[in-house]
């Protein structure tokens, strides 16, 4: 009893401040062996910050870190390896053009035979029911087998600590109940696991321990089994993240987008072609396409916005206009309006301030904001402002730079900046994407307003709940090919994870 | 004890403005050091580079002769560089400008016009739009790297020149000389009294006042800002990158041009086998020194000019080779793309070793 209440590591009273800017406020947390904890908390809480002092890639401003009940400092992520401390990032980065094992070679200290290194790999893949074939090139996997890669690299060292950032956000159902068993499997033999993650429903399933945090400091210590999602997500926000109203929507609205049987071939060897897409989003509903990461999402988003152009005009109809061949410009002229997923150089130029970035978007379909060819200055900066205000975008000075924006705040400006000119037809790619619960929340509603303000919204998401939170109807895409289009009502979460694996339909 | 590079939060504007100076100071201190070693007292030699070239009037006027082609040149070039193209070859489109504007007194020397000269200036534009239109053509139909194309077109420029003046275009008058025929009034661009600075150092103070404007204000320069900055964002914006790289360098092909037949109608006076010391490479550093705005292009051009000149001088005065000039012009721009690292990191002086030093020193 005594080993099992001995505490891994404990991070008191940790203490880390940027200039004026404090993202840790006396933090404290305790990590036991054999136990899965959760770190929750909104964007900017503080998670981040705390994870790469115990990852030892920042150094506590003050306060102090023990190491099984000894006083340690973690230097670097070398020292934190050597001590047993392994993470696995949100957004791992892996060499397409190499081969699991080679990859997992890449990463680990000293000299490596890959033969045997292969046999190992192999052996704790078993061990833990993680399905992975070391000689398989990475190119060729789904995110959720390259997460594998990162985790058996992880495995390989003997960890007595794991830490998950965010781990389940890139995968199927099916995928994440997978890892898991193999999460439960490891806490059962005495690592612990540190589990980063936006969803509150899994925690309750998966978590022994949560520690929230608001505004970097701790807010409450919880057994996330005796809680609600709700009441742990308003322990995250502080008060209640209210549902989302959808009641009142037209329904069977004209279509204002349709697709018919776009195909395109894959941008790049690691792209995805699309394979006779066809659908149709009527006006007054929100129609979401559901799937897992790299099966053509941006693919699809590209050829709607027309930042990739189809060969023939009626691939793409917006407003009843047929657009395939016709650029971003024209299709915005037309009334439709896009968010990408990525924000910062997609959405978004980094470095430039946010009127500027009003202007990228609307130079084409705005009138005012350009005369004569020269821009209006004082028109970019009042529409900066309004979106700002109207969407709630927490900026520390007049108009930044957008990369000085957390990602909830630069997300909630990027669609308050289309939503602002009133779109007939709104195409959004992965909406709430790495952004907090408040702004997530938010984002939501404004997407489920537009609809029922009568426009026709296109959400492509990863994020089940989301999709079931605020469509009407559903559609997956799987490998580049879209299934049918179902009501909400007439769909379930199984079935829908079914066809994101790629389990094709029968019949039909 | 290492010195280590930390990455600041956020790039500082201090040092964008710092950098050049910088850069000056250490180009003057390796440039000391480089007269030390050939037995030259250091200060009175950078004294004799630097600084003599100020302080007399003629001195002043064959400055502006020669931060005139720069000035054009790094103007154009600077809002090329804004936009991620990477013209190299300006040089080869400063020849092709003279070349083209240059017909006008080879195949037709009797056409006393007052039309002539706007002509001649149009035809270099033109001639200099061309010649940079071949790397934009590659580089969007064929994604050929536009600094190798435009750099080695520099070559074939150079010996189209060589052959014209040796063959086809050699005065028939010219004793054999490789060279045209020689301008006439009505051909040359006015000059001030009688100055060698030429009507080019006006056009040079337009092109940077309006392309000044241009890239603070015009929706076409924020075109040319984003495609450089986020061509990914500046796609989903509706701007198409090809159009920016061909605007790109039509814009700096043209200016170069222009600065092309401004040496012939001006100082030149015909076409020689060699009818530039290097200005459209010079351009870039003067591009990179004046920060790629405008108005810090017509700076640094000045700088540049006075790197030119001080050659000249410690050529006669210290019997210095003319090769000396290169060596500070490239040490300033070595030094400049060095400063610029400080503009997005930080210098630290750690004096504990780092872990993984102490891991290898234990024993």
């Amino acid at each position: 009893m005594a080993a099992a209440d001995a505490y891994l590591l404990e991070a008191l009273d940790v203490v880390k401040r940027y200039g004026g800017f404090t993202a840790n406020d006396r933090v404290t947390v305790k990590l036991r062996p054999g136990r899965i904890h959760a770190l929750l908390g909104e964007n900017g809480a503080g998670k981040s910050t705390l994870v790469k002092i115990m990852y030892g890639a920042l150094q506590p401003t003050a306060g102090a870190l023990r190491w099984r009940g000894r006083p340690a400092s973690i230097a670097s992520p070398a020292a934190a390896r050597r001590l047993g401390i392994a993470m696995v990032f949100q957004h791992f980065s892996l060499f397409d053009a190499l081969t699991a094992v080679e990859n997992i070679a890449l990463a680990l200290p000293g000299r490596f035979d890959l033969r045997s290194l292969a046999r190992r790999v192999t052996a704790v893949s078993a061990e833990y029911g993680l399905p992975l074939e070391p000689g398989a090139l990475v190119a060729d996997l789904s995110v959720g087998e390259r997460q594998r890669i990162e985790i058996v690299r992880c495995l390989l060292q003997e960890p007595r600590l794991l830490i998950m950032d965010e781990p389940t956000s890139v995968l199927t159902p099916q995928e994440a109940d997978q890892l898991f068993l193999t999460l439960r499997r490891l806490a059962a033999d005495g690592c612990a696991v540190l589990y980063i993650s936006h969803r509150l429903e899994e925690v309750r399933q998966l978590c022994h321990d949560a520690t929230i945090l608001r505004r970097a400091r701790v807010v409450a210590n919880v057994d996330p089994q005796a809680e609600t999602a709700a009441s742990l997500a308003r322990l995250m926000v502080g008060d209640d993240v209210h549902a989302v109203r959808a009641a009142g929507r037209a329904r069977n609205g004209a279509a204002a987008l349709t697709v018919d049987r776009l195909s395109l071939p894959a941008p790049g060897p690691f792209g995805v072609a699309l394979r006779g897409v066809t659908l149709a989003v009527r006006a007054g509903e929100v129609t979401a396409i559901a799937g897992v990461a790299g099966n053509g999402q941006s693919e699809l988003f590209e050829a709607l916005s027309g930042e990739r152009l189809s060969s023939s005009p009626a691939a793409v109809t917006i407003a009843g206009q047929p657009c395939g061949t016709r650029g971003v410009t024209a299709r915005r002229r037309l009334g439709a309006a896009f968010v990408p997923e990525e924000r910062l150089g997609h959405s978004a130029v980094p470095g430039m301030e946010l009127a500027d970035n009003v202007l990228l978007t609307r130079h084409a379909s705005d009138r005012g904001l350009v005369r004569g060819g020269f821009i209006d200055r004082p028109a970019t900066r009042s529409v900066a402002k309004r979106v700002t205000e109207r969407f709630d975008v927490r900026v520390s000075e007049v108009n930044p730079q957008a990369s000085a924006l957390s990602g909830g705040n630069l997300q909630k400006f990027v669609v308050g900046r289309e939503l602002d000119r009133k779109p007939a037809v709104l195409v959004i790619d992965q909406p709430t994407w790495g952004v907090d619960a408040g702004a997530a929340a938010i984002i939501r509603q404004v997407l489920a307003d537009l609809a029922k303000d009568g426009a026709a919204v296109l959400m492509i998401s990863q994020d089940l709940d989301e999709i079931f939170e605020i469509a009407d109807r559903i559609a997956v895409i799987s490998r580049g090919q879209l299934s049918a289009t179902y009501p909400a009502d007439r769909i379930d979460r199984e079935r829908v994870g079914l066809l994101m694996a790629g389990v094709r339909e029968t019949g039909a | 004890m290492t010195l280590q590079l930390d990455r600041r939060p956020r790039p500082s504007r201090v040092m964008v403005a710092v950098s050049p100076v910088l850069a000056m100071l250490l180009t003057g201190v390796v440039g000391g050091v480089l007269f030390a070693v050939r037995g030259l007292a250091p200060l009175p030699a950078l004294y004799v580079y630097f600084v003599e070239p100020v302080t007399t009037l003629w001195s002043i006027e064959e400055l502006i002769v020669k931060a005139t082609p720069l000035v054009l040149i790094g103007a154009g070039l600077a809002v090329c560089f804004r936009a991620n193209v990477w013209n190299i070859g300006a040089e080869g489109q400063l020849i092709a400008g003279a070349v083209a504007g240059a017909a006008i007194p080879v195949l037709a020397t009797q056409w006393a016009s007052p039309l002539a000269l706007p002509l001649m200036l149009a035809l270099g534009v033109c001639g200099g739009m061309a010649w940079a239109a071949i790397p934009a053509l590659l580089r969007n139909r064929f994604g050929a790297n536009e600094i190798l194309t435009s750099l080695m077109l520099v070559y074939v420029a150079q010996f189209l020149l060589d052959w014209l003046v040796r063959g086809p275009w050699r005065d028939p008058d010219g004793f054999n000389f490789p060279e045209s025929v020689e301008l006439q009034g009505f051909q040359l661009l006015p000059t001030l009294g009688y100055s060698r600075v030429h009507l080019g150092g006006a056009f040079a103070l337009l092109a940077v006042l309006v392309l000044f404007v241009f890239m603070a204000r015009a929706l076409k320069g924020f075109e040319v800002r984003v495609s450089g900055d986020a061509p990914r964002a500046g796609g989903f914006g509706g701007f198409s990158r090809p159009r920016t790289v061909w605007f790109c360098l039509a814009l700096s092909g043209g200016l170069a041009g222009l600065a092309g037949i401004g040496e012939i109608a001006g100082p030149v006076g015909q076409l020689q086998p060699s009818i530039s010391p290097g200005y459209g490479f010079t351009a870039i550093i003067v591009a990179f020194l004046g920060r790629l705005n405008p108005i810090g292009v017509l700076l640094a051009g000045v700088v540049l000019a006075i790197s030119y000149l001080g050659g000249e001088g410690a050529q006669i005065s210290l019997g210095l080779s003319d090769r000396t000039a290169q060596v500070f012009q490239g040490t300033l721009l070595f030094f400049i793309l060095a400063c610029d690292t400080l503009i997005r990191y930080r210098l630290r002086l750690r004096l504990i070793p780092a872990a993984g030093a102490a891991e290898e020193t234990g024993s």
